[in-house]
């Protein structure tokens, strides 16, 4: 498999789960965008050196994901792959707090180790709970959630849009570079003279695409923009999943529930 | 590079997404006074192309390693900054929805960093001007060589400041950008020539396509001047909010139910939640009052650190390890429970 | 299309002067070698391309820029590539889209959808996203969303390739059953032998011949000069026709 492959296989795994149904699946796409951020939020709003107090949310998404169809295996690759930015940034900070923060038993662990730790778990809550967001929901149900909340519809069609045809662009580079490959076997990756005509080349084949299909929707009415005819009914179940997922972000947010388990356990 | 939500502080994040709203609704209020109609499909169809396009990594010469297109750009070249602008947001956007790449949280600073600087500044007023009306081969790549870079640089200057605006990684201002520089100054050369390459490919065959007019209008270097100025003022306060009252959040939610001048968390919304707490006696000797360590820590003027105490320590580990069991075990029972058909629905 | 010529700004003649007239009802067949300006004939009577030269009417419209819409009502297209036809996510939404353009009402808009859709026998394909289609999945599809749009005159563009035999009779045999005009461009002789009374013979954007379907896809000269060949059916074996 090439990387091209995988990040296909990628986006075709997460939208067939999305599609399957699942109780998470049938919630309106905006209750889900609206505790997805609040979700996104309440991770961004702990200090640094609180790496524990945050560990309940990993029960939302342990829920989350129980009650979707998303493979285990799927999430799990995609969280492995930890984000290098994350760690290349994070892995400094016990260089520059040296001061210690935790003891246990004889050892002591470092405040910077502390904060490196805890922006490795940020990245982690946070991917995940992204991932399952777009593997309960779909990108396109996102995005027509997304043009209630506000965004404007400009935006919306061109989600859609690059959404539709990422699957059809991304299968015609990977032909092309398999047939680099075929072509120039000793050499990984083309160099970037030949890459100058694999852009030109997809570049102007997406342009000569993007008037056939202006031509396509001029042929069946198209006015400027594209209507959504499913419509999206916030019912009482999205309310209370909306209230209860709220709910439990700001329990986590404001009460150290680990520390409180630990001490009524000791 | 792409900045991440792990990095980035609710203020910094909230300023970003501020700030990128603003150009969305500016760039579409131009496009719309602008109606060209067949810029749904071209846009579309650009906008999957750069990202299909990012995924032919290449071999960059004289150096072993290996790049791909950027594309802000190309796409300005193409479309003008207002298109390309929401192209580049729609890009940014799938990939953090599909790829976790920089993350939600984050992609107010994204489209920022990689999509603003480029189309509003590099573009109008290096690219342009230095390809003139008739564009020569050297002439355009020295555009985009220049253009390119200086977007990008701009943008590496962006992370690191909303990274250490931000204060979750320790990494010291100046360090940070002395490793972001000149590796940006790198990716930047390299986006210019590949832009310049495809750009000189396509119109040998299309020559129009340089030279389509754009809804362009005057440039933005006024607006751009008094955004940045706003979102560094904005970013700038939130963050020092943060960082002098120990819990942003419950100061404030205890300043909006407006019990008290002192931002003593007793009286705000954990305190309440502990005088419940102690009421039900669920946790006896747990007590909110006494302030966790991350509260104590970034106490503006006290002393810094907190002692070690072991006996904190193991508490907060115990009931992390038994929170995680739970988690799993929540995971496992509802899965199991779907699996045998309970509250199994069909459509 | 009465002395239709059409050039691409690049400077590419794809229509040199092409004549013919189609009467309402008829299915005629357009055949040519590639290039020859099959689909830049649809293009036109589509309104999507506009003739540099020369007149092109649809019914009682002469197509120029203000007729677009009249013109476009009564003219589905179904192109070339599938792939350009379905942009929307799913392929219920695709199908919707015309009619949804018509400001139809939401009910109407579903009646069209599951008819047009059962009429190409794709029903159990509403809710699947258009890019994990197999490719006679999405002409299937792409047929639908244009038959959802009521048209008077049908235009196919290559309606054949990529289908699997049986999938291929059942549109011969859906297409001889569509009681409006329709216009077939295709490379599949034998598809045209079977569905269309009438062909036109393009060579080089130019029509050289126009008649009976018959006649002229057993005219192995005439074929030769379009760059083609007699219909799989006819090679090899004396010409029996059967009819
Ligand atoms: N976008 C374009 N720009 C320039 N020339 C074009 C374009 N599209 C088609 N042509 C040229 O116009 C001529 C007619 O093309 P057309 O697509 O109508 O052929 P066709 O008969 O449909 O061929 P095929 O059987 O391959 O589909 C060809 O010579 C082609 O090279
Ligand atoms: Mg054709």
């Amino acid at each position: 498999m090439t990387p091209i492959d995988r990040a296909i296989s990628h986006l075709h795994s997460l939208d067939a789960s999305a599609r399957l149904d699942s109780p998470l699946g049938r919630l309106d796409a905006r209750a889900k965008v609206l505790v997805t951020l609040g979700f996104l939020v309440t991770v961004a709003s702990f200090g640094r050196h609180q790496l524990l107090q945050p560990l309940p949310l990993v029960i939302l998404l342990s829920a989350g994901w129980a009650l979707s169809e998303i493979p285990v295996r799927s999430l799990g690759f995609r969280l492995a792959i930890a984000s290098p930015v994350a760690v290349l940034i994070g892995m400094w900070n016990p260089l520059f707090e040296p001061e210690p923060m935790l003891r246990l038993g004889s050892m002591v662990v470092s405040a910077g180790w502390v904060s490196f730790l805890s922006i490795l778990e940020r990245f982690l809550l946070g991917m995940a709970a992204v991932l399952l967001l777009i593997g309960s929901t779909g990108v396109d149900a996102v995005a027509a959630a997304l043009g209630r909340l506000g965004v404007p519809r400009v935006l919306v069609t061109q989600l859609l849009l690059l959404y539709r045809y990422v699957f059809v662009l991304a299968a015609e580079v990977e032909r092309m570079l398999r047939a680099h490959s075929l072509r120039a076997p000793n050499r990984p990756r083309p160099e970037l003279r030949t890459v100058r005509s694999m852009l030109g080349e997809l570049l102007l084949r997406s342009l000569a695409r993007a008037e056939r299909v202006h031509a396509a929707m001029l042929c069946r009415g198209f006015a400027g923009e594209l209507r959504a005819v499913t419509p999206l009914r916030l019912g009482l179940g999205d309310a209370l999943f909306v209230l209860a997922g709220l709910g439990f972000l700001a329990l986590v947010r404001l009460a150290d529930l680990p520390r409180a388990i630990g001490n009524l356990l000791r | 590079m792409h900045m991440s939500d792990a990095l980035l502080s609710p203020a910094v994040g909230g300023a970003g997404w501020l700030a990128s709203a603003a150009f969305v609704a500016h760039s579409t209020r131009r496009l719309a006074g602008a109606a060209d109609p067949g810029a749904p499909a071209l846009m579309g169809l650009l906008g999957a192309f750069v990202f299909a396009g990012q995924m032919i990594n290449f071999t960059i010469p004289g150096t072993g390693s290996s790049g791909h297109l950027g594309g802000g750009l190309l796409l300005a070249a193409l479309l003008g900054p207002h298109a390309a602008f929401l192209v580049m947001t729609s890009v940014l956007t799938v990939q953090a929805l599909l790829f976790g790449d920089g993350g939600l949280l984050a992609l107010g600073c994204n489209v920022v960093n990689l999509g603003v600087f480029t189309c509003f500044l590099a573009y109008p007023l290096l690219f342009r001007p230095l390809v003139g009306v008739h564009a020569t081969a050297r002439r355009l790549t020295v555009a985009a060589l220049l253009a390119a870079v200086v977007g990008l640089q701009l943008g590496a200057i962006a992370v690191v400041l909303e990274t250490t605006v931000s204060g979750i990684s320790r990494l010291p201002f100046a360090t940070f950008l002395a490793f972001m520089a000149p590796i940006h100054l790198a990716i930047g050369a390299v986006e210019g020539l590949v832009t310049a390459a495809v750009l000189l490919y396509v119109t040998s065959t299309r020559p129009e396509l340089l030279h389509r007019k754009h809804a362009e209008g005057r440039p933005l270097l006024p607006v751009l001047v008094v955004f940045a100025l706003a979102t560094g003022l904005l970013g700038g306060l939130l963050s020092w909010f943060a960082s002098t009252r120990p819990d942003g959040l419950e100061w404030a939610v205890g300043r909006v139910s407006g019990s008290e001048e002192l931002p003593v968390p007793s009286n705000g919304l954990s305190g309440a939640l502990a005088r419940w707490q102690e009421k039900t006696a669920l946790l006896p000797d747990y007590s909110f009052g006494s302030a966790p360590e991350a509260e104590v820590e970034s106490l503006p003027d006290g002393p810094a650190w907190p002692a070690p105490d072991a006996g904190t320590s193991l508490s907060g580990l115990l009931g992390g390890v038994v929170v995680l069991v739970l988690a799993l075990g929540t995971g496992l029972v509802l899965r199991w429970g779907r699996s045998r058909g309970i509250g199994a629905r069909v459509r | 299309m009465r002395g239709v010529r059409f050039t691409f700004p690049d400077g590419s003649e794809a229509l040199r002067g092409v004549d013919f007239t189609i009467h309402h009802g008829e299915s005629v067949g357009l055949v040519g070698a590639n290039g020859a300006g099959k689909s830049s004939i649809l293009l036109h009577l589509a309104g999507v391309y506009l003739a540099s030269e020369g007149e092109v009417r649809v019914g009682d419209w002469p197509v120029s820029r203000s007729t677009l819409v009249e013109v476009r009502r009564r003219v589905g297209l179904v192109f070339q590539d599938p792939d350009d036809q379905l942009f929307m996510p799913t392929v219920f939404q695709d199908v919707a889209f015309g009619p949804a353009n018509q400001h139809l009402p939401p009910p109407e808009i579903e009646q069209r959808v599951g008819e047009a859709l059962a009429h190409v026998g794709a029903e159990h394909l509403g809710q699947r996203p258009s890019h994990r289609l197999s490719g006679g999945e999405r002409r299937a599809v792409a047929l639908a969303t244009v038959l959802a749009l009521h048209p008077d005159i049908l235009l196919l563009d290559e309606p054949s390739a990529g289908l699997d035999p049986m999938t291929r009779r059942r549109l011969i045999r859906w297409l001889g059953s569509f009681e409006h005009t329709r216009i077939v461009a295709s490379h599949d002789l034998d598809l045209v032998l079977d569905s269309c009374e009438r062909t036109l013979v393009l060579a080089a954007g130019r029509i050289i011949a126009d008649g009976p379907t018959w006649s002229l896809l057993t005219d192995a000269a005439l074929l030769e000069r379009a760059g083609l060949e007699l219909p799989l059916r006819l090679q090899g074996s004396p010409v029996t026709p059967h009819r």
